[in-house]
């Protein structure tokens, strides 16, 4: 037999772990630490729950927890419901041109963040830009996408729909050809039409690929920073400002550290609480 | 049966010229004026000042050095990424030995928390070890990179275990091993981690917005969320001409490694 060193193991995971303790697991710790703290000077004073209960009774905060929430609760399904559809069309093998729709429906997965943030401020300029200009051509009345409470989120859910849904797409398409085939074959010799092998076979299958991609948005989205930041800086009055936004401010702009950490770790326990919940609910149906 | 196929193209068409609009605006935009772009009826076709629009953009912004400080970070990230997730991935996925399953765990559970919670104490350390305006604040903490490591464990649990052995038969050390026989055998999984380790790190906003505000130091995004921010004379045809350069790297890549970049999001997907 060739001998093992033990210490192989150790020493691979060594370089990582150390980046891992540093970088990750220390910062953790720190920032609970921190949240019980207010910075006076240079020393941190240890002030108990206080932050929690600034953070908690802040009004400001509450509505950036609110406007995640409203946000995701109509994009979260209208995404999902679409790249259901996409990955669908783009998965029959007889459809013209199918490369083709699926580089285009994939594309814009490609473009960060901050470039669309600015191509969407242009496009749905409330002034200039030509998604209200076509608004008046059809004779209907034009938007007031970064000024207007509502419209000011619906512009929010329309650029992360843009972005996510073809990136969705690939997972759920992805998930509908490791189906097999032979069980859409047995069903039709039974006489199923089309409707019910969509409900019968592809839905239940892909439930848990739908299930991750509606837990994946959703934590993305109640981590929201860059398109309200670039394209609305949160307003009007704070219509579309969300926590990331809030605790950047409260971090980065007035360097309350306590306080921020304080809503970093609320953000997590949310975070957290809504991928179970969303797990738990996916087998509670079963 | 014609009608329903007369839709469903259709639909996709609609589907398609939404998805490309932004990308084709965006080009349109970077060859025209200021006053141009902000022109009613919105112009659809190319103008013709994208050379002046690009002069104006390196003469008024550190547009190269941004590009470079970007490509810089990307580059090195990804290569210290993959190899450090290979590393790792693969003691997970081929070695037994004492707290393996408690530091996977550990691994698996940071996975879950939202990346903001690091975010205080990182600017605090950074701060501590001078690495404000520096690359290595953006490169060295992305390193601790908990997906890639659970990505490539994924991966290498197909490594067949015959060829380990085989290479130890040979008297090879195991870390010759790993550098002759496992990176080479898991190439579509490194290539895979490789281009979204690189497309993450491009696009990479929130951290270096923090860290690194000094304009000559700092990425194309915050470069680009710079020239556009509230209350200063926003040039639109240089920004345009800037976003042109910023997306091109990503699409090159794209265009080139398709095959990789979506096996690359499904695994992550489904296999995460």
């Amino acid at each position: 037999m060739i001998k093992k060193n033990k210490y192989t193991p150790y020493l691979f995971l060594a370089p990582f772990f150390i980046i891992f303790s540093i970088f990750v697991i220390y910062p953790i710790f720190n920032s609970l630490y921190l949240s019980f703290t207010e910075t006076k000077g240079i020393n941190n004073i240890f002030i108990g729950f206080n932050n929690y209960k600034d953070v908690l009774t802040d009004k400001v905060f509450f509505k950036s927890i609110l406007n995640v929430f409203l946000i995701l609760g109509v994009q979260v399904p209208i995404m999902i419901l679409l790249s259901t559809i996409f990955a669908n069309l783009l998965n029959d093998e007889n459809l013209k041109f199918r490369w083709l729709f699926r580089l285009f429906i994939f594309l814009p997965v490609l473009i960060d963040l901050v470039t669309y943030s600015i191509v969407f401020s242009l496009i749905f300029n409330e002034n200039f830009g030509i998604i209200n200009y076509v608004l008046e051509l059809l004779h209907l009345p034009r938007i007031l996408w970064l000024s207007g409470p509502i419209a000011s989120k619906m512009l929010i859910i329309i650029a992360i729909t843009w972005r996510w849904t073809g990136y969705n797409s690939i997972i759920v398409l992805a998930g509908l050809q490791s189906i097999d085939k032979s069980l859409y074959e047995s069903s039709e010799i039974d006489g199923a039409n089309s409707i019910t092998k969509l409900y019968k076979i592809t839905i239940p299958l892909i439930k848990p690929i739908l299930l991750f991609c509606a837990i994946m948005s959703t934590i993305g989205t109640i981590q929201l920073f860059t398109e309200p930041q670039l394209l609305t800086l949160g307003g009007p009055n704070n219509a579309t400002l969300t926590p990331i936004m809030y605790l950047y401010q409260y971090g980065f702009n007035s360097f309350k550290f306590g306080y921020a950490s304080a809503v970093a770790y609320i953000i997590t326990v949310i975070v957290f609480v809504m991928s179970l919940i969303q797990i738990k609910l996916s087998r509670g149906d079963k | 049966m014609k009608k329903n196929n007369f839709i469903k193209y259709f639909f996709l068409i609609i589907i398609s010229v939404i998805s490309v609009y932004p990308f084709y605006w965006l080009l349109v935009g970077s060859t025209l004026t200021d006053t141009e772009i902000f022109k009613l009826p919105p112009k659809l076709f190319f103008g013709s000042n994208f050379l002046t629009n690009y002069k104006n953009l390196i003469n008024n912004q550190p547009i190269f050095s941004a590009f470079k400080n970007s490509l810089t970070i990307s580059v090195i990230y990804t290569i210290l990424t993959v190899y450090l997730s290979a590393l790792s991935g693969y003691t997970f996925a081929k070695f037994e030995f004492k707290y393996k399953n408690l530091l996977f765990s550990i691994i698996l559970i940071t996975m879950m928390l939202p990346m903001q919670i690091t975010l205080i104490p990182l600017f605090k350390l950074s701060i501590a070890l001078g690495w404000q305006n520096k690359m290595q604040a953006i490169i060295i903490p992305a390193l601790a990179n908990a997906f890639g490591v659970f990505f490539m464990r994924q991966n290498m649990l197909s490594v067949p275990t015959e060829l380990i052995e085989s290479g130890r038969i040979d008297g090879s050390s195991e870390i010759s091993i790993f550098h002759k026989i496992i990176l080479p055998t898991s190439l579509p999984a490194l290539s895979a981690l490789a281009i979204l380790s690189f497309i993450q790190q491009w696009g990479n906003f929130l951290w270096p917005l923090i860290i690194l505000q000094e304009k000559s130091s700092t990425t194309l995004p915050v470069l680009l969320s710079m020239m556009v921010q509230r209350g200063n004379v926003v040039h639109y045809g240089e920004v345009l001409t800037g976003t042109v350069i910023n997306i091109l790297p990503v699409l090159i890549i794209f265009l080139f490694l398709q095959k990789y970049f979506i096996s690359g999001i499904y695994n992550g997907a489904v296999k995460g």
